[in-house]
């Protein structure tokens, strides 16, 4: 019924109701053009969410040509549900990070959810088996009633989705800023084991075999929301709830058993997500990809609702579904192993040999589209870019040194800044030990993972500092990716590659576009420079709230061998009278700190510097002395700079503390958040063997007295905490500030 | 000895407790899918954690309907060990293998952390290996952990010396009495919220819950002595 309700293609043309679905006029010309007629609703809804910035790139493509994606270890690049990178005995790691920023911000709970979701479908499609998750998520301050809503129900949803799919979310990174108030960021990264000859890929081939449905029925929920995730959140926003999906982790379960039983089948040709943008985007890149074209009869399509159109059905971003492509003749062998989990495998359709992607709805084409205009062939702009006027002034500002008077009090003061602070109340919620390889548990610099069978592990980690990266992109992109690998080494891994995920303002905005297009240099550069090649990612554009963008937020989730289950290293001091040592000096560097944060109110002036060569350096030392065995724990300095890595090594020890002895400029020795530096311990009697393999000085031995004390050169007390109170603090700063009513 | 590790849609220990009994144990070891109606080869059965069904519903209230459990009734009458952990646990409660109730968990959010428990009662099949009263850390992940049962059923629980494990410490849940696990009144039948499964190699952080296995093995040597 609702068909007649429809605009008819000449009515969709004259009130130019394509705008509403995102597309420009030109856009729509160029429609035209390649039809050579005028497009009907449900086909100018499958151009409009195809060439949505979600789905299509179309802003950010030419900048994401300059990520190094290549190496010797590079099984798969971006393009493909998931990275694939080799790391030994026939087996491979897939992973990829995604965002779900705009579904988050309107409805939290299923926003994160269904984040978590899709990307582990992005990882079984690829035919790997799903071993870990982790998340990054930005929020305002955790002083407004929103945004403790948000972040409660952001975390319960990802908690929620992942603990009941059986997969451990092993860590993460959480960071609360003004400049997400409206917009928090979620970002979800799912992490598999895949044996190379298992490797599946997103394709349709073979002229008459056989496209099938499996999964969750389709539903009206999430009807463009690719096209949402495309434009800024303002008041309205909040009416397109209807856009975010809803998810079903056991249904999820279920369809990721029966996907890795039908991957070992040779009668499945291709297998898809059916993600962003649903049966259109599965079906078309499939089909483009293969060089292939596809037919679909919609009236086979299992429907949640009855009554729904093509163009709903098509647009539908109903949770939990894969595409498959099955030889013909064989789709018996598949439909079984989908019924064994109780899920119907469903034939909708066929593979063509005309490039094109024709849906039939009720004996009649609904749409005829060509598949590379829809996928390889989509629009590309190169957008004008411009330095922005606040990234001039911050260049021209003299440095800024804090005036620092109790040292004690400011080391107490950062380890109760949320960014800062114990994350434990997050982590908590997570299951992070099922199928039981986790070898270190959130709260480390990365979370490590055994892979079973092997003596070997992963050490995978999220980071990225926004703030350095709204100073300077392009520093602050190298200090992404460098902190990232920082702490996959201190975990003794070796850095393999990275996914990214690139949140950002309007591309339409010049000085946004620079933003992206600095930040992306920056990145591209640490990657050359650490051989941590791209394999994957997401973009995520328009992350604005009534015109304010977010800080520029390229997330960087790492992945690092160790190949050696002995090499294992967390950041806890181990036992009384081992030596502490710094490795690299701290430099007065305030711009975007911590520090800066929390004492002016907002950051300003230039980020740290970096230096990739000296960064290479440095961490090769350190996992050279972590592999000979001579390294007791091993933590980067980071927000809050040498007082809070050591309030850490202590922290997470139980009964210990340290003394150690600072020289020189005693605010930038303490608090300074320069780059490239460790904090390790040594046992006495490796000494020796840990000085000839690393250039560290010697600051102090970790103590059993449990009180940190720090001393000057002259033997005056600087610090002198009891561990037992920075536990306190740094423990009960966010379930504090969730608990009061201001 | 052969163990079965029954998997329901949505159970996600299964691999855990698979490879606790192979790995560590070095016992036998077999999945058994929901459908199954026999278990008569196993010698002891194992219900592990997850979300059977989804639970949707309310843990293990869906499960309990499953084919498989006409025969976990049949094995527990035969006076076969029958363990469940977490979802487990919830499905034998359900199914009337054990008595009294789940609750959400008082703080009504999921905890996932390794905690501290009392051996109360080491005379049971299932925990001959520890001592008595020996404080043991093996971790939690659940919900819905809030055991509750009515004050008659808590005394007979007390009496029969049919609390196993409580926490020691902190209790993470709210649980009435501290309660972690408990057995029915034969001995025979275990429910326990905390994951011993996870607790089996010292490189994951701690291997206490080995001992229970161990002590299942045990009873099971015992009890068939080969008389040749």
């Amino acid at each position: 019924m609702s068909l007649l309700l429809e605009p008819s293609a000449a009515m969709i043309k004259e009130q130019k109701l394509y705008r509403e679905m995102g597309l420009t006029d030109e856009e729509f010309a160029r429609i035209e053009a390649i039809l050579g007629r005028l497009p009907n609703y449900t086909e100018t809804g499958i151009f409009a969410v195809m060439w949505s910035e979600h789905c299509s790139y179309k802003n950010s493509k030419p900048v994401l040509k300059k990520f190094p994606t290549d190496g010797p270890h590079v099984l798969q690049g971006p393009g493909e549900g998931a990275g694939i990178v080799d790391i030994g005995d026939g087996l491979a790691v897939a992973f990829k990070i995604e965002s779900h920023n705009h579904p988050s911000a309107i409805e939290p709970y299923q926003g994160a959810a269904t984040g978590v979701g899709g990307i582990i479908r992005d990882v079984f499609s690829m035919g790997a088996r799903p071993i870990a998750l982790l998340n990054s998520l930005r929020f305002g301050e955790l002083t407004s009633p929103r945004v403790k809503y948000l972040f409660e129900q952001v975390v319960a949803g990802i908690a929620g989705y992942g603990n009941c799919v059986g997969i451990p979310t092993v860590g993460g990174e959480v960071q609360f800023d003004p400049a997400y108030e409206g917009n928090p960021l979620v970002n979800a990264m799912c992490v598999g084991i895949i044996r190379h000859e298992d490797i599946q890929r997103g394709i349709a081939t073979g002229v008459g075999n056989t496209v099938m449905y499996v999964g969750a029925k389709t539903g009206r929920d999430g009807i463009h929301g690719a096209t949402f995730a495309s434009e800024e959140l303002n008041e309205q926003s909040e009416a397109k709830r209807p856009a975010v999906q809803v998810g079903d982790p056991f249904m999820e379960k279920l369809l990721l058993e029966a996907c890795l039983e039908a991957v070992k089948s040779d009668a499945l040709v291709g297998i898809q997500d059916m993600g962003a943008a649903g049966l259109t985007s599965s079906s078309a890149e499939m089909a483009s990809k293969g060089g292939f074209g596809i037919e679909m009869n919609l009236d086979l399509v299992p429907q949640r609702e009855a009554g729904m159109t093509p163009y709903e059905m098509m647009l539908s971003e109903s949770q939990e579904r894969m595409l498959l492509v099955v030889k013909q003749g064989r789709e018996a062998e598949i439909a079984a192993i989908f019924a064994k989990y109780g899920l119907e495998a469903k034939a909708i359709g066929k593979v063509t040999d005309d490039k094109m992607l024709r849906l039939f709805f009720r004996g009649e084409v609904a749409a005829e589209i060509p598949v590379d205009a829809l996928a390889k062939d989509a629009p590309v702009y190169h957008k004008p870019s411009a330095e922005p006027a606040y990234y001039r002034e911050f260049q021209a500002m003299p440095p800024y040194i804090p005036h620092i008077e109790d040292y004690n009090q400011t080391l107490l003061g950062l380890l109760a800044q949320p960014t800062i602070a114990s994350k434990e109340w997050v982590y908590d919620q997570y299951d992070y030990m099922v199928r039981t390889n986790t070898v270190v548990a959130p709260g480390s610099d990365a979370a490590v993972v055994r892979i079973r069978g092997t003596n070997k592990a992963l050490a995978l980690t999220t980071d990225c500092n926004s703030r350095y990266l709204y100073l300077d992109p392009e520093t602050g992109g190298k200090i992404a990716v460098a902190e990232a690998a920082r702490n996959v080494v201190c975990s003794g891994a070796k850095p393999l590659a990275i996914t990214d995920c690139l949140n950002f303002g309007s591309p339409e905005k010049p000085e946004i576009f620079w933003q992206l297009e600095k930040a992306v240099d920056g990145m591209s550069e640490a990657c050359r420079a650490l051989g941590t090649p791209v394999v994957s990612g997401n973009v995520s554009l328009y992350n604005e709230t009534n015109g304010e963008a977010v800080y520029p937020t390229p997330v960087v989730g790492m992945v690092g061998l160790i190949d050696d289950l002995s090499h294992i290293t967390t950041q806890s001091f181990k036992q009384a009278g081992d030596l502490i040592y710094v490795i690299g000096e701290a430099k007065p560097e305030f711009g975007g700190s911590e520090l800066q944060k929390w004492l002016e109110g907002r950051i300003f002036g230039k980020a740290p510097e970096i230096d990739l060569e000296v960064e290479a350096s440095r961490q090769r030392q350190l996992l050279a002395a972590i592999r000979a065995g001579v390294v007791a724990s091993a933590h980067d300095i980071a927000e809050g700079g040498l007082a809070v890595a050591l309030a850490e090594c202590v922290m997470g020890a139980s009964g210990l503390g340290a003394k150690v002895t600072i020289g020189g400029d005693l605010v930038s020795e303490l608090f300074s958040e320069t780059q490239s530096r460790f904090v390790v311990s040594v046992k006495k009697e490796q000494k020796e063997a840990f000085e000839q393999l690393v250039e560290a000085k010697q600051i102090g031995e970790v103590t059993d007295d449990g009180a940190l004390v720090v001393n000057g050169e002259h033997g005056e007390t600087l610090i002198h905490l009891s561990v037992a109170k920075m536990r306190n603090v740094w423990k009960g700063a966010i379930p504090c500030l969730l608990k009061s009513k201001d | 000895m052969k163990f079965a590790v029954v998997v329901f849609p949505g159970s996600n220990c299964d691999v855990d407790m698979y490879h606790a009994i192979a790995d560590e144990l070095g016992e036998e070891v077999e999945y058994v899918w929901h459908e199954e109606d026999n278990l008569d080869r196993f010698d002891a059965i194992l219900l592990p954690g997850g979300f059977s069904y989804g639970d949707y519903l309310r843990s293990g209230a869906i499960a309990r309907f499953s084919k498989v459990m006409a025969a976990v009734k049949k094995a527990a009458e035969a006076g076969k060990p029958v363990l469940g952990v977490c979802n487990g646990f919830q499905i034998l409660l359900e199914a009337g293998l054990l008595p009294g109730a789940m609750r959400r968990n008082q703080g009504l959010k999921f905890i996932c952390r390794p905690v501290q428990l009392t051996v109360e009662n080491n005379e049971t099949m299932f925990t001959s290996a520890y001592e008595k009263g020996e404080v043991i850390t093996i971790p939690i992940a659940h919900g819905e952990g809030n055991y509750y049962c009515d004050e008659q059923t808590l005394e007979r629980l007390v009496e029969n010396r049919q609390i196993v494990f409580r926490y020691h410490g902190e209790n993470p849940n709210g649980s009435l009495a501290d309660i972690a696990g408990i057995v029915n009144e034969r001995g025979n039948v275990l429910g326990m919220m905390p994951h011993p499964e996870r607790a089996v190699d010292a490189l994951l952080g701690s291997a206490d819950g080995l001992k229970l296995f161990r002590s299942i093995v045990n009873y099971w040597r015992e009890t068939h002595v080969v008389t040749a």
